[in-house]
């Protein structure tokens, strides 16, 4: 359906979405122009969260800097961590008088808090997606599942949501007694409850429709408009950085990849709000498998903390003193998608830049590509199913 | 699917153009640097070549080298294009000297769109103009803001729109306490035609 055969007198009107809009996740403004029902333009308007986060990046020691990646992306916050640490520690490894490895209790804990994360911050896109759609009661028991994976993360850390957790070689405590257990039960009575969450809405036909073929994004394009991570998979490309450039554990793990692949059927399209949706889903059955699995290889502790088997914590405190100067880019796989950190290092102390590139500000780079020609209804789907998270576009 | 080391797709793209060098990072990173004239052709090729292929721009940043100035050496604005190839799997990273002077780079929006979004923040916080750009408008900071924060000689505004950012006695470290002499700071003047109006493409 064009624009013209909606409006035979291309009357336009002017709607804000925003900055404070439910559906927005956070405080993002949309302005959105429509022809009638259906939306002619749409332009983001970004920086209502600017924290200047790089500039304070470039202010301060490199460990002090890991408390900022939580607030870069506060719902996965782990991962955040989990990226800028490994991004320094490979500026350490391109000297080899500066090297550092992590113990492998500490690798293993690391992929338990980021896949447990991912669980949660899967949770939040896939219930508030079905929220802002209009169904409600699947958003209370997404939350309500990552509730208890707070939990977890507060015994962890003493933190619910920004968590400073994942530190520059390693993690900042050892797990609790008894934690693995707790996880276990945890995995158990997520699963069935999945099963239920699945029944209540992914099944349902009057979702499923409402999310078919909306805004679908071919795997040219979504590699183009640097889509990443359940955005670019949902449109087909077979690309996963645990699995295609693994780091830590990973490679150890054999992850799992889950594409799209016009899961909405008949109605569908590959590359559609349904499908990025549905990618979601399956990478938290996935995370859910890995969550075992790493359970399976941990290690027992150790007396030291920096034991190169079952301790947590290497000693970095020299090596940042002095790190190589030079710069590095690395990329990690988080639940937005690539979280890649380049930093540039002259030899002191102090960062010289910081730059975090992240999953959500590409995705809101292709919005108003895709909204255009979409019915002003769906302007919410879309957002949901591109999971958006708001801080992390602005830093 | 065939992925190339950075020594083969250096040669590659130094034998095709002769005013590109292949360069080397104080830690032994390999990027290519290249004249901002060329990056459209450069650019071009990379993506279109069958054995290069670089489809994607994995980021696409920058960093004023005014304060480490060593990798390259300029006090210019480095514009950093990190590139990567979904079809053969391998990187890139190709580095642009912007002058401080006239600090201007052609865009790479019509050749990666992903760059649209990039390029509207390296406007914004380090000053770098991308000529051809479909909407450069500033994407973090209000469009009246002055200066570009990332830039090492950036000074830090005393209010914004007559509201202070600091209390009676505080001073930021980059600037003199308020009620010393004040200090002329040159506008970062944005070139002409760099701000579009409002509204068409993002």
């Amino acid at each position: 359906m064009t624009i013209e055969a909606m409006t035979p007198n291309g009357e336009r009107m002017t709607l804000n979405m925003g900055p404070h809009h439910p559906a927005t996740h956070g405080v993002l403004r949309i302005v959105v122009e429509s022809d009638g029902e259906v939306v002619a333009t749409c332009t983001p308007d970004h920086g209502y969260l600017h924290r200047s986060i790089e500039k304070i990046g470039e202010c301060i020691d490199w460990p002090l800097f890991v408390p900022y990646t939580d607030r870069v992306d506060y719902v996965c916050a782990m991962n955040a961590n989990l990226a800028y640490c490994l991004a320094v520690e490979q500026l350490l490894a391109t000297d080899a008088a500066s090297a550092v490895k992590v113990p492998l209790r500490g690798e293993c804990i690391r992929v338990l808090v980021a896949e447990l994360n991912r669980i949660s911050s899967h949770l939040v896109a896939v219930g508030a997606m079905a929220m802002d759609v209009g169904a409600y009661t699947p958003f209370l028991h997404a939350i309500a599942q990552r509730e208890l994976v707070n939990d977890i993360f507060e015994k962890l850390c003493g933190q619910r949501l920004t968590y400073n957790y994942v530190t520059i070689g390693g993690v900042a405590f050892d797990l609790y007694a008894q934690a693995s257990e707790e996880i276990t039960r945890f995995l158990d009575q997520f699963e069935r409850e999945m099963v239920r969450f699945n029944k209540l809405i992914t099944t349902s036909t009057i979702f499923r429709d409402r999310c078919a073929s909306v805004a679908p994004v071919s795997a040219a394009e979504a590699i183009a408009w640097g889509l990443v991570g359940p955005n670019l998979r949902g449109s087909g490309v077979d690309w996963d950085l645990r699995r295609d450039e693994s780091y830590g554990l990973y490679g150890q793990l054999a992850v799992r990849v889950p594409v799209g692949q016009c899961f909405a059927g008949r109605h569908g399209k590959v590359g559609d709000c349904f499908d990025r949706y549905v990618v979601r889903l399956l990478e938290i059955q996935e995370s859910v498998r890995l969550c075992r699995e790493t359970l399976k290889l941990l290690p027992p502790p150790a007396v030291k903390a920096n034991d190169p088997t079952g301790g947590y914590q290497a000693d970095v405190s020299r090596q940042l003193k002095k790190p190589p100067k030079g710069e590095v880019h690395c990329r990690t796989e988080a639940p937005r998608g690539e979280m890649g950190y380049f930093l540039v290092s002259d030899g002191t102390k102090v960062p010289y830049r910081v730059r975090c590139r992240t999953g959500s500000f590409s995705a809101a780079g292709i919005f108003h590509k895709v909204m255009r020609g979409i019915f002003l209804a769906d302007v919410v789907t879309v957002i949901g199913s591109f999971d958006i998270v708001v801080p992390e576009i602005d830093r | 699917m065939s992925a190339l080391a950075p020594a083969g797709i250096a040669a590659k793209v130094t034998t095709a153009f002769a005013d590109v060098q292949a360069k080397t990072t104080d830690n032994g990173q390999p990027f290519l640097l290249v004249p901002a004239a060329a990056l459209p052709a450069v650019a071009r090729f990379v993506r279109d070549d069958a054995t290069l292929r670089f489809d994607a721009v994995m980021d696409l940043t920058g960093y004023d080298a005014l304060k480490y100035p060593s990798t390259p050496s300029s006090d210019a604005i480095v514009v950093v294009y990190l590139l990567f190839s979904y079809q053969h799997r391998h990187k890139l990273t190709l580095k642009v000297l912007a002058p401080r002077s006239e600090c201007a780079v052609p865009t790479m929006s019509g050749i990666w769109p992903a760059a649209i979004y990039f390029e509207r923040e390296v406007w914004d916080l380090l000053g770098v103009h991308f000529s051809g750009h479909p909407s450069l408008r500033r994407i973090m900071c209000p469009e009246d803001w002055v200066g570009h924060a990332l830039r090492k000689d950036y000074r830090y505004p005393d209010d914004y729109h007559g509201v202070l950012h600091l209390r009676d006695g505080q001073h930021f470290e980059s600037s003199p306490p308020r009620g010393a002499v004040p200090v002329a700071v040159p506008p970062v003047a944005a070139p002409p035609g760099a701000v579009p109006p409002a509204g068409g493409a993002a």
